[in-house]
């Protein structure tokens, strides 16, 4: 046993594993990809008018600001205020930091199963929920909130809603936008995406390209 | 629970059957020393790293060389991490100019990392420079997988080897590792997963204005190339704060499979690799049917609690049956394009195995559904487990099963022709034991000092749950968690005014660093000890190591340990809420 040949072999054997798998590796790796699938490996970026507009994979706050009696948005711990508009179709609930949706900060609300606070905040957005979407579709019970309307989202920012959850807001979407509903739902047909292979996964809508398409069809807003 | 959840779990499995005496015989000839394919493509570049690390490949090292090999490349590893990890502020593809994490959060990451758990107390998007996470955790994400992998290989030469003490040369299983196997399939897996949507760029992060005139900014990455070995390696550590469950890294239901069934591969595929060395495939085909037993458990409940829902749900009164159009079960910390199917077959895998990665917040799982990564953790990290880790592991499981088998038919207790002796036994014992007791100890510390109730996040017996799970998943070499458990307050992005809690930093490392490297040692004695023996023919009398006899009672030997072990713990956590309605 030669510590002293070992050590030098140790300390060797890092240095090359290092410049091989942490940086010829990983720069190759950026390489082809940027070459190959340059829209994936940039984040699927969404252009509107030639300014980004987000990720088809990122999902975000429809929301507008809430301003204060001096007409200054209304902020709370530094994050802006916000209420839903009505005219999109809102994501799912977030628990990230910094504002809803924050995607420079992802995080979990990591309330456990028997949480006061988790109850508590299910029981405020099954109000939130009810308040925005009941006007428009007066059949709306809580026995008929999809779950994924309520509780947040693991990534703080999950791309897509469930379509039960789409459905119940295409009676808002609809009245508010003076669409027909089946208009509507022909639109959330075509931006749900099916199981991955027929197999892997959930079906769900992506929120940003609805709504996108949404606002092309009424002339932008 | 749907037919189409059932029906992804059945597909994924039958996969992962299929690929397992492949990928397994692929290894045994790499670690035989038969020329493979890649070897024509590299061997020229393996022999001048040895040249330039200047050891001799051909010469075979007994217990003791290469367990000084394995514990002096980690040193060095340790102390190169440490140095990455505490010069942030020099380092380049820094976009976002992050500094480093305090000290103390940095020691924990690096022990963390070297022992293949990537526990991670900070988050990834809000601490770590793109130079960091490829030249600093990716290369940990590689060789402490390698270390494992070439444990393990040391530990079927010590079973099989029939003259002298040799139990192959520790830098020639580390570059053949790496080179040959780890290293081509993460190039094709994050190739795959960039086609799907993972991200790789060194870009800066974005910022946009949405529709509606809200503005954000959206971390990015060089992703892809670390998912890959993540997942391969059994890792786990996260790009991002929330792990797999970020879109970037995981953004399809078929990314969403693909990325467990890299973590079951390898250790899947060492369960044929031992079949093959020792000369009898169902030698293998037996370890991998009892690691299939607990894995279909562990799945069922872990599906069945999620679909069922939370305490919390129901009285908000939510109804969490799955109708048309809607997921149902407990979506808390859950994505949709997971639901429960997907969320459970990932976590169950990455909690059998030792990778550690979520796709959905384990703090946030139902009573029984959180018991089942506990459950999965208490066992010892042998359901599959992790790379090499897991196949050692159950070979000592296997040793103290052929022990007591020995001793209810009256025989000598053999392993494949070998005698086992009290010695092997007693290091046996020692290796599978010291796991489990390192976890209980530190959590009945962490509980016990009010400098460890400062990391806790929820209240009730989901507060000691935490604690348990931290400190179990860190002594398992795993690496999730239930993330409300905390070492490190990061008010601002970027580690300004932050600090780290020495208490859980240093308590985690220590749990890491002994659970991992004090195992390995008994485990490589124990080849040593074996090597030297003298092969006797099987008779009639021979208890076989091979049928569903031995299987049954290898799962006995499991239960009994894990349930002796850690059912009052569990009890005081997961199974009380999993009882009661009652909210805290």
């Amino acid at each position: 046993m030669d510590i002293r040949r070992n050590t030098i072999a140790a300390a060797l054997s890092m240095i090359v594993m290092t410049v091989v798998l942490g940086i010829a590796y990983p720069l190759a790796i950026t390489g082809i990809s940027q070459v190959t699938f340059p829209g994936n490996a940039n984040g699927q970026q969404v252009h509107r008018a030639g300014r980004l507009v987000g990720s088809k994979l990122i999902g975000q706050n429809f929301g507008t600001a809430v301003l204060e009696k001096n007409g200054k948005p209304k902020e709370v711990k530094g994050a802006v205020v916000t209420e839903p508009d009505p005219r999109y179709f809102q994501t799912r609930p977030s628990a990230t930091e910094g504002g809803a949706d924050n995607a420079a900060s992802s995080t979990f609300s990591n309330l456990g199963p028997n949480s006061i606070k988790a109850e508590e905040g299910d029981a405020e957005r099954i109000k939130e929920y009810l308040a925005l979407n009941k006007p428009y579709d007066p059949t709306l019970t809580v026995a008929g909130i999809p779950v994924d309307a309520i509780n947040t989202s693991a990534s703080g920012f999950d791309p897509e809603i469930s379509v039960a959850n789409a459905d119940v807001q295409a009676h808002r979407i609809a009245a508010v936008r003076r669409l027909s509903f089946s208009r509507v739902t022909e639109l959330i047909a075509k931006y749900t995406s099916d199981r991955s292979l027929g197999v892997f996964g959930e079906s769900g809508v992506n929120v940003l390209e609805l709504n996108l398409a949404l606002a092309r069809m009424s002339g932008g807003r | 629970m749907t037919l189409g959840g059932w029906t992804q779990a059945v597909v994924f499995f039958a996969i992962l059957v299929a690929i397992t005496p492949l990928l397994g015989a692929y290894m045994a000839r790499v670690y035989t020393g038969e020329q493979v394919l890649l070897a024509r493509v590299f061997g020229g570049f393996e022999r001048t790293i040895y040249r330039g690390i200047r050891v001799d490949s051909r010469k075979a090292q007994d217990w003791k060389a290469y367990a000084a090999s394995v514990l002096l490349f980690s040193l060095a590893g340790w102390l190169l991490l440490y140095l990455i990890l505490r010069t942030q502020t020099v380092h380049p593809f820094n976009p976002e100019g992050f500094h480093s994490a305090p000290w103390n959060v940095t020691f924990n990451t690096v022990t963390s990392f070297l022992t293949n758990t990537n526990w991670q107390y900070y988050s990834g998007e809000t601490t770590m420079t793109y130079f960091s996470q490829m030249a600093g955790l990716t290369v940990q994400n590689f060789v402490s997988a390698a270390v494992g992998i070439c444990v393990a290989v040391a530990l079927i030469r010590g079973i099989v080897g029939r003259s002298g003490k040799g139990l192959g040369n520790f830098w020639q299983d580390l570059v053949r590792t790496v080179l040959y196997v780890l290293l081509p399939i993460s190039v094709i897996a994050a190739l795959v997963f960039v086609s799907q949507g993972v991200i790789q760029t060194l870009g800066h992060y974005l910022s946009f204005t949405g529709p509606t005139g809200l503005s954000g900014h959206i971390a990015m990455g060089p992703v892809a190339s670390q998912e890959a070995i993540k997942n391969l390696g059994t890792n786990g550590g996260g790009f991002f704060n929330t792990n797999a469950a970020h879109p970037f890294e995981n953004p399809t239901g078929l990314t969403n499979v693909l990325e467990p069934l890299l973590m079951l591969a390898i250790p899947a595929a060492l369960t044929a690799t031992y079949g093959r060395m020792v000369g009898s495939r169902r030698q293998g085909w037996a370890l991998f049917a009892a690691m299939t037993v607990m894995f279909a458990v562990g799945f069922s409940v872990l599906y069945a609690a999620e679909v069922h829902g939370s305490p919390a749900q129901h009285a908000a009164g939510l109804h969490t049956v799955a109708t048309h159009g809607s997921l149902g079960g407990n979506l808390e910390g859950k994505e949709v394009r997971f639901g429960t199917g997907g969320s459970a077959l990932f976590d169950t895998t990455a909690t059998a195995t030792s990778t550690g990665a979520v796709d959905s917040s384990f703090d946030s799982l139902t009573g029984l559904g959180g018991a089942v990564p506990m459950a999965n953790l208490g066992t010892g990290e042998v359901i599959f487990g992790g790379v090499g880790s897991g196949l050692y592991v159950m070979l000592l499981y296997a040793l103290i099963a052929v022990f007591i088998g020995g001793l209810m038919v009256g025989r000598t207790p053999e392993l494949l022709g070998k005698k086992i002796e009290a010695r092997e036994i007693k290091l046996a014992t020692l290796g599978i034991l010291i796991t489990p007791l390192t976890a209980l100890a530190a959590t009945a510390i962490a509980i016990a000092d009010h400098a460890g109730r400062v990391s806790i996040f929820n209240t009730g017996p989901q507060g000691f749950s935490e604690t348990f799970y931290a400190y179990l998943s860190q002594a398992n070499n795993n690496g999730s968690a239930f993330a409300g458990y905390t070492g490190f307050i990061q008010p601002n992005a970027g580690s300004v005014g932050s600090h780290g809690i020495t208490f859980a930093d240093l308590l985690g490392s220590f749990n890491l660093a002994f659970a991992r490297y004090a195992p390995i040692l008994f485990v490589l004695a124990v080849a040593g000890s074996l090597a030297g023996k003298r092969v006797s023919p099987a008779g009639l009398g021979t208890m076989r190591t091979d049928n569903p006899t031995f299987v049954v009672l290898l799962l006995g030997v499991i239960l009994l340990v894990g349930a002796l072990t850690f059912f009052p713990a569990l009890i005081l956590g997961p199974i009380v809420q999993a009882l009661t309605g009652h909210l805290y």
